[in-house]
């Protein structure tokens, strides 16, 4: 029997091997019919799921490496969930973004298949197998697609993701060892009483810590993302910070934080610190970009400094602090995780249609954009206002909500952090000075606007930033209950 | 009823950019008319307790975060709304001949006028932030693409002060929500904040707020702004959006925090008083136009400031008397300096109109500066004297010292006023000074904008009494007189 999440990650797959096998004309139809088929199915599953009950659900187990105790094991909740519909819209919008062979498009199904198979396992020799399956697409397809220095930019990526992945799983074979399981429910139970008895835990600790902050990335491992991102073709990036990142973020929800709750409260000043140096120094970094994609690159690492800031907050603060700060931060994190995936991918978006045009993405390559291309000039600036963190529009609720959460139990590391929100700003506001207003620049007099297709793909995508922003409910909705039921576990 | 000011501005605004252009301005006129007549309407219903922060709208938003949608408003919010819908009025009259870009420019007009009204009048941490922030945006857009003389550097800087501010604020209202557990303005009236919190936040926040005041020595973002704004951005700009910063500073950082207010106010006195001097000095020294009305923006609301400062109810009458006042007369002034001489002349150098003999030329234009002029100045009989002498008052008693100086500041006032009023108007240093320059004649749709706002100057002048009466129940019931 063959379960709903199981087709879903079957589907990708499916679609790859077609365009293996088939070598249709048109590989990206192809890939955009799979992906609406994949869509359809995370809808089903968000239809089917029940927002009132915090555990896992539409479960499927099957017996599969029973000397290891490992099954096959997935599930929802309503952390999963949301990770599966961001990636059920990020792939199909980086699709629509560029024109790719059919190899990347092959490359690039895989990858969500790993994704979808990453966001639902909830075993970790399941997780860990999702999680490799995705690197391998990456790296291919930043060495064989990228543009300029794609060699070292893709082996820097393979590099840094790969020794993280070493680290967790080591850390994870002492965890096993210790206890003797892999399941994801019954380890954070037992994350209360301490996992690994002396100073061993710190090694593993550090080991799961070290490979998910690679992945996130936090500071100071995140020097391969500004290379990868900036090489990868437009469409990659998309995915890279749209749905690969999260991948991370995900993880130190789902391994780090409950696993280990007695030792991040021990930890908490460092990680505080580096979280805050993410969210502060990236933005910083970004302003003194040239070039565009590099800028975004940056900013991603500051949009999910946010995430950890609220996470680690949540995992340090004392049982006495108040439950409706916990949720608040949880919330925020997950609202977040999802706002950044639709943000950063509409912004690398934007950037690609700026690219295709010129030829290049230097800032001072375009100026006085607004006279010739109005239209582009007003989604993007929606974007980068939603990526900015203005009220109304995405971006502010989920960083409301962390800041709301966060500055209950640390207020000056919070303090420090809203420093980050007006880099932002500056980097943004400058950007948009520089390709938007002055006089028109030579090069950009022969730009068309937008045209059709690409308002098709940037309509919705704004509409869905504008109802996160305005009415948030209807997210909020879906993981409520998983927010109250992890807050209560980590309390 | 008085929630459709902002429902309906924002639909304007809307329907701006989906109708044929040659509707904008219209649109955005009737828009402006209809919001100012509910505000009036609202303004003078007799049966309403203008102590009393009454609720219009509350729609539950985000229940689980105690989010709501909440508008409610007393009669210093009446006050502001009621400035607005006149500046919007004359701002779009001012805004007539408006061609190049024409929906953009009223759609970007409205936005700020309705995220104005917004301000004014929500009653949720929330919503009021979402509001005040919603104004940089169409602000930056405004002075970024219509305006003139060093625009983008201009748009920039007032845009990263806006952000600034906003941090600060944004900071401010994350401690009271997490202190109070409560975004809902009616139940963080009655929320006492621990002394020590009240102590640290009461000066992020209303700094935050002041930047937008212009408070001296954050207030540079504001003669550099007017300047690069076009006509009817900078009669926004300093008619309604720099009063955003003074009223949230009122409802929010004085309404909520009381015991932090009365710690700090020694400072907020200082530094108003170093603005109304500071400012009125560097006035005097202006070759631009602009610039000499700019900084006498500044040099206004350091007076809102001073009144803040005093805390008493008539100190704090006074000031939003006075934003009510300065909204009117800097709109004016800046309409004067920007659509009536420098449309025409194209230049705002003194020395060059000077030599223009403009008095001839320019007679109405002539005519409404020396009005704006006087009240400025606060001739007694306009609503700047009205507004001056009601803050001088109520500070008498905890600041006179502060009273003094600024007596003395008010000369300066004078001073740069009656200076730009004689370069621009009535110099006489050209040879031809017979044969006056032609210039195209004053319009209408300016001289219609230019009575409503000199009607609304005199009005208040003569009869303060009717803002009064609205203003100090409001005050009075505020938490720090209790």
């Amino acid at each position: 029997m063959v379960g709903l999440i199981t087709f879903l990650i079957l589907i990708p797959l499916a679609g790859a091997v077609v365009l293996y096998i088939g070598r249709p004309h048109s590989a990206r139809v192809v890939a955009l019919i799979f992906d609406a088929v994949a869509f359809f199915y995370a809808l089903m599953l968000w239809q089917r799921f029940d927002p009132g009950s915090g555990g896992l659900q539409i479960v499927e187990r099957h017996d599969w490496i029973p000397s290891l105790g490992a099954q096959y094991l997935v599930g929802v909740d309503g952390l999963s969930l949301l990770l599966v519909l961001l990636t059920s819209i990020v792939f199909p919008f980086a699709f629509s973004a560029q024109r790719l062979d059919r190899g990347a498009c092959a490359l690039m199904l895989v990858m969500q298949a790993a994704l979808y198979g990453t966001f639902t396992a909830q075993n970790f020799v399941l997780f860990f197998l999702f999680y490799e399956m995705s690197l391998v697409p990456a790296f291919l397809l930043i060495k064989i697609y990228g543009g300029e220095n794609r060699d070292y930019a893709a082996v820097k990526f393979f590099v840094y993701t790969f020794l993280g992945s070493v680290a967790m799983l080591l850390a994870f074979l002492g965890i096993y060892f210790s206890k003797g399981t892999f399941d994801f429910t019954d380890l954070s139970r037992l994350g209360k009483t301490g996992l690994i008895p002396g100073n061993l835990r710190w090694l593993v600790f550090g080991g799961i810590f070290l490979g998910l902050a690679v992945k996130v990335p936090l500071f100071p491992f995140h020097t391969w993302l500004p290379d990868a991102y900036q090489t990868a073709p437009t469409g990659v990036s998309m995915v890279l910070t749209g749905a690969l990142s999260k991948m991370g973020v995900y993880g130190f929800i789902r391994l780090l934080v409950p696993l280990f709750p007695n030792e991040i409260k021990i930890a908490k000043p460092w990680l505080l610190t580096l979280v805050v140096c993410s969210i502060v120094l990236a933005p910083l970094a970004a302003w003194a970009q040239r070039d565009l994609k590099r800028m975004v690159a940056y900013l991603s690492i500051n949009h999910l400094g946010y995430c950890l800031l609220g996470l680690f907050t949540l995992g340090a603060a004392s049982s006495s602090s108040a439950l409706i700060d916990k949720h608040a931060a949880l919330s925020g994190v997950f609202l977040q995780i999802f706002n950044h995936g639709i943000t950063a991918a509409a912004l690398f978006y934007f950037v690609g249609l700026l690219e295709e045009r010129r030829g290049m993405r230097g800032l001072e390559d375009f100026g006085g954009l607004m006279q010739r291309t109005p239209l582009l000039c007003a989604w993007m600036s929606v974007a980068m206002f939603s990526s900015l963190g203005l009220p109304g529009l995405n971006g502010f609720i989920g960083e409301f909500l962390i800041f709301k959460g966060s500055f209950a139990v640390a207020a000056t590391v919070t303090s420090i952090a809203v420093l980050g929100l007006l880099f932002t700003a500056v980097t943004f506001m400058r950007a948009m000075q520089s390709l938007f207003s002055g006089p028109l620049a030579e090069s950009c007099a022969t730009f068309s606007d937008l045209r059709r297709g690409e308002k098709f793909v940037v309509v919705p995508v704004t509409l869905l930033m504008f109802a996160i922003g305005l009415n948030p409910q209807f997210i909020f909705n879906t993981f409520n209950a998983t927010v109250v039921q992890m807050a209560r576990l980590l309390a | 009823m008085i929630a459709w000011t902002i429902y309906l501005t924002f639909g304007g605004a809307l329907a701006v950019l989906i109708l044929p252009r040659f509707l904008a301005r219209w649109i955005a006129l009737g828009t402006a008319l209809v919001g100012f007549g509910l505000g009036a309407t609202t303004f003078f219903c007799d049966d309403i307790d203008f102590a009393r922060f009454m609720t219009v709208v509350r729609v539950p938003w985000v229940p689980a975060l105690g989010m709501n949608f909440h508008l409610a408003f007393d009669g210093i919010s009446l006050v502001l709304v009621l400035v607005t819908g006149i500046a919007a009025i004359s701002a779009v009259l001012f805004s007539w001949d408006v061609v190049d870009r024409a929906k953009e420019f009223f759609f970007w007009l409205l936005l700020v006028v309705g995220g104005c009204y917004g301000v004014f009048l929500s009653a949720d941490l929330f919503l009021f932030f979402l509001f005040y922030e919603l104004v940089i945006i169409p602000k930056y857009f405004l002075i970024a693409i219509f305006g003139s003389t060093n625009k983008e550097y201009g748009a920039m800087k007032l845009t990263l002060y806006s952000f600034f501010g906003g941090a600060l604020v944004f900071l401010g209202i994350l401690a009271i929500y997490v202190s109070a557990d409560s975004l809902d303005l009616t139940q963080l009236a009655r929320f006492s904040f621990p002394a020590q919190l009240q102590t640290w936040v009461f000066p992020v926040l209303f700094l935050g707020f002041a930047v937008l005041a212009g408070i001296w020595p954050l207030h540079t973002w504001a003669p550099t702004g007017h300047v690069a704004a076009p006509t009817a951005g900078s009669m926004l700009l300093a008619g309604i959006v720099m009063k955003l910063g003074a009223y949230a500073a009122l409802r929010f950082a004085i309404g909520l925090l009381p015991l932090g207010f009365a710690m700090w106010r020694n400072w907020i006195a200082l530094f108003a008083v170093i603005g109304i001097i500071y400012a009125a000095a560097v006035a005097l020294r202006q070759r631009d136009l602009k610039f000499v009305i700019g900084y006498s923006s500044v040099s206004h609301m350091g007076f809102v400031l001073l009144g803040f400062a005093s805390a008493t109810a008539l100190g704090l009458t006074g000031s939003v008397l006075q934003m009510f006042s300065h909204g009117v007369i800097g709109a004016l002034l800046f309409a004067v300096a920007g659509r009536m001489i420098y449309r025409r002349t194209h230049t705002r150098e003194l020395d060059a109109l000077a030599r223009m003999n403009l008095s001839k030329a320019l007679p109405f234009a002539a005519f409404t500066f020396v009005v704006a002029a006087a009240a400025s100045m606060g001739i007694p009989g306009f609503s700047g004297f009205a507004a001056e002498i009601t803050i001088l008052i109520g500070t008498w008693k905890s600041f006179p010292l502060a009273v003094w100086i600024t007596g003395i500041g008010m000369v300066l006032v004078a001073a740069f006023t009656l200076r730009a009023l004689k370069r621009t108007f009535f110099d006489h240093e050209s040879e031809s000074a017979a044969t006056p320059i032609h210039l195209d004649p004053i319009t209408v749709p300016e001289k219609i904008g230019a009575v409503v706002l000199m009607l609304a100057t005199l009005a208040v002048g003569l009869y303060p009494k009717v803002l009064i009466d609205r203003i100090q129940p409001a005050i009075e019931s505020m938490r720090i007189f209790q």
